[in-house]
């Protein structure tokens, strides 16, 4: 088990992006945002190791190349990752190791789940790939009721620990309704899984070992969005972040902002927008592990601002935020100062032309920020 | 709408000198030119290869020069349509995903040519050319692919959901569709409609789980239901050899009787679908129907995957440009007739 990361400093953004940049093509009338948020990078302490400039899919790539290399049981499989993946999340890794221990599967996610959950449970480190979270329902089966359960059913005999399932996940700008999806909110309804959603590439690094480490099933799930917009100074080493543990980026007075993935970055552009318009002060917190999620941290959180907003890209009904609602307003009820707020997606398959109206932009989370000021 | 109507005239005006060579024969033919021309003319459908079934479809056909112009027309659209959108995705007036469906334009036409008003279809993602022929205007296609309102979907699904009367989509999860059609064929014999489903599907799709399950429940209860796996040779970027342990896809039923059929013919395959028709319609136990039947239609996609797959990473140009050169759906079809006097070509 190598090094802990204790804390990271939060640096300023590099160099700033237009977030509202018309694209007017010849003829065409309508204007499309490049995307809904803008990058926040993490950066490491100065003192730290060597680290290299890497975005998320390279970071991502790192960790498992670490993985394979540290364990000798460890194999790779999922659709087309020979060649490095449709997101080259596995790029390179098929040459470094073999064939037979880096290798395509056929178009069948419930027999690759399956086959991942056998090899986990033979005793074999699996990493299996789903190649969008949007495909992972045929191996829903699997998962829940195989993967989840093995351990407690066998008591104890037998375990599904060393199964690790990575999948690109959320919005991307043009994804539809089958290439957006974060399923997040249906593994969190299942017991024995980890779930864990990282924000950009240091923490994905250090949360996927951590996941492939780790004594239980784990669902990696990857904002694809964030694959090659998210750059950092990665760390080369080997290191690991632990699991369930939500991370404060930024400590406020007023309100608490609550978020994962993607939606971290929105959270952070709207804790800025808060102070400059509303002169409120936001803590903006990463909850990092969906399953088991750190309720500690969000409720003393809550406990010091009185009032918390959970915004997430899934349809907003049983979405997590519902969970951590139901949770936060029994732990802390007579600490709020308002009810807790929900900024989700809609109600609606993930849509294909309306997807800049059914994210929860920094607009809409402002609003709900105002609204809970003045409650 | 004044750039959809741009785009629209461009799909539909004949191409270049090539394109006014390739229609000539038939646009003389329509005036009722030259005296030796005929209105019908028999032609030898391609070797097919069968799997428990023991009366193959029939070897030769017959058609009419009205039907090898709507045909012909029918295919030379799609392949405009397809070209149109692949330069409207560059543009990015289509976003999201496009997948093309040039090369395989003799299957849909060919396919819909036998059908009748009452079949039902269902395919995957690669739907274009079926939203066409299944009654979708061009207009209606490009406009559900740039999300406009207009679109046959209302501009809420795009390039992979179009839908029509008896055509139930486009769709996006590989080998989902395929459960389905076996339902909408369940639905067709329990109501009493006398009518198939169609459910397409590709060699990639071929190795999912859900579509033995399909097999199994269709066979078990004798449903209208025709499986066709259009195997374009590849899925995404794995060749057939590398993603299938068996590439005989027309035997992948087991139990259930197939045909493999040559896809680049489209009369081959109007008479594939029309032996299916009364295979799954008449006869067996109840005179409703022997049950369900596997085909697989070999066939070729131009393009890549998709609109983010240049298509010649795992394949070669020349691979590409030689089954442009020599089995090309609309030249085929164009070759024969001509060589049959079914209309007159002149000096072409």
């Amino acid at each position: 088990m190598v090094g802990v990361l204790q804390k990271l400093s939060v640096a300023w953004r590099l160099g700033r992006q237009a977030v509202f940049r018309p694209v007017v093509q010849a003829g065409w009338q309508h204007v499309r945002n490049s995307s809904h948020f803008t990058y926040y990078p993490d950066t490491v302490p100065e003192s730290h190791d060597e680290t290299q400039r890497l975005n998320l899919f390279q970071a991502i790539n790192n960790a498992l190349d670490l993985a394979l290399a540290t364990d000798d049981s460890a194999v790779i499989f999922g659709e087309d990752v020979g060649f490095g993946g449709v997101f080259r999340c596995t790029i390179g890794l098929q040459d470094k190791f073999g064939k037979d221990r880096v290798f395509n599967t056929p178009l069948c996610e419930q027999g690759i789940a399956g086959f991942a959950i056998g090899s986990a449970v033979g005793g074999a480190t699996t990493i299996a790939e789903m190649q969008f979270a949007d495909y992972i329902f045929p191996a829903f089966d699997q998962i829940v009721n195989e993967a989840a359960k093995y351990r407690y059913r066998s008591g104890n005999l037998f375990n599904c620990g060393k199964l690790t399932i990575r999948a690109p996940c959320g919005a991307v700008g043009h994804g539809g309704l089958y290439h957006s999806q974060s399923p997040e909110a249906y593994f969190s309804h299942t017991p024995g899984l980890k779930v864990v959603v990282p924000r950009g590439p240091i923490k994905a690094k250090g949360l996927l070992l951590s996941c492939i480490r780790d004594d239980n099933p784990c669902i990696f799930l990857e904002p694809k969005v964030l694959y090659r917009s998210a750059v950092e100074m990665v760390p080369t080493s080997d290191y690991t972040y632990p699991l369930s543990s939500a991370d404060i980026l930024l400590e406020g007075e007023d309100i608490t902002l609550l978020g994962w993935g993607t939606q971290v970055h929105v959270l952070r552009e709207v804790a800025e927008l808060a102070r400059e318009q509303l002169n409120v002060s936001c803590e903006v917190i990463d909850l990092v592990t969906i399953l088991p999620w750190d309720q500690q941290t969000v409720c003393n959180s809550v406990k010091k601002t009185g009032r918390l907003i959970v915004a997430h890209e899934a349809p907003v009904t049983s979405g997590f935020g519902a969970e951590i609602a139901a949770a936060v307003q029994s732990e802390c009820f007579l600490h709020l100062e308002a009810p807790v707020e929900r900024v989700c997606g809609f109600d609606t398959p993930f849509p294909h032309i309306f997807e800049p109206f059914y994210l929860p932009d920094k607009w809409r989370c402002l609003s709900a920020v105002k609204k809970m000021m003045n409650y | 709408m004044k750039m959809l109507t741009n785009i629209l005239s461009s799909v539909l005006r004949p191409r270049g000198a090539a394109g006014q060579r390739a229609l000539a024969p038939f646009m003389t033919a329509v005036r009722g030119a030259g005296g030796n021309s005929t209105t019908e003319a028999t032609f030898e459908t391609r070797p097919y290869k069968l799997h428990r079934l023991e009366e193959p479809p029939l070897p030769s056909t017959t058609c009419t020069r009205d039907d090898a112009l709507l045909y012909y027309r029918q295919m030379q659209i799609i392949r405009r349509l397809e070209s149109a959108s692949g330069n409207l995705y560059k543009e990015k007036a289509i976003r999201g995903f496009c997948h093309l469906y040039s090369g395989q334009e003799a299957i849909c036409v060919g396919i819909r040519a036998a059908l009748r008003s009452e079949d039902s279809v269902i395919t995957a993602y690669r739907d274009h050319g079926w939203a066409y022929v299944m009654g979708c205007s061009v207009v209606g296609v490009m406009a559900e692919l740039t999300g406009r309102s207009q679109g046959v979907a209302r501009g809420k699904g795009g390039s992979m959901h179009m839908y029509a009367k008896n055509f139930f989509g486009g769709n996006g999860i590989v080998g989902a569709q395929v459960p389905v059609g076996a339902g909408v064929a369940l639905a067709n014999k329990y109501l009493g409609r006398k009518a198939i489903c169609v459910s397409l599907y590709g060699d990639g799709a071929a190795n999912q789980g859900q579509l033995f399950e399909a097999y199994n429940m269709a066979k078990l209860m004798n449903l209208p239901a025709v499986f066709i796996c259009e195997n374009n040779g590849y899925g995404m970027g794995t060749s057939v050899d590398r993603a299938s342990a068996s590439i005989n896809y027309y035997t992948r039923g087991d139990y259930v009787p197939g045909i493999w059929i040559d896809g680049m013919d489209v009369l081959s395959v109007r008479e594939a679908l029309r032996y299916s028709i009364d295979y799954c319609t008449t006869g067996g136990p109840s005179g409703n129907g022997r049950g369900p039947l596997v085909l697989e239609v070999a066939t070729y996609r131009y393009h890549g995957h998709s609109m983010s797959d240049p298509g010649t990473s795992y394949r070669t140009r020349d691979e590409i440009q030689e089954v442009r050169q020599t089995r090309d759906p609309y030249n085929a079809l164009q070759g024969t007739y001509c060589w049959r006097r079914l209309g007159h070509c002149g000096g072409a």
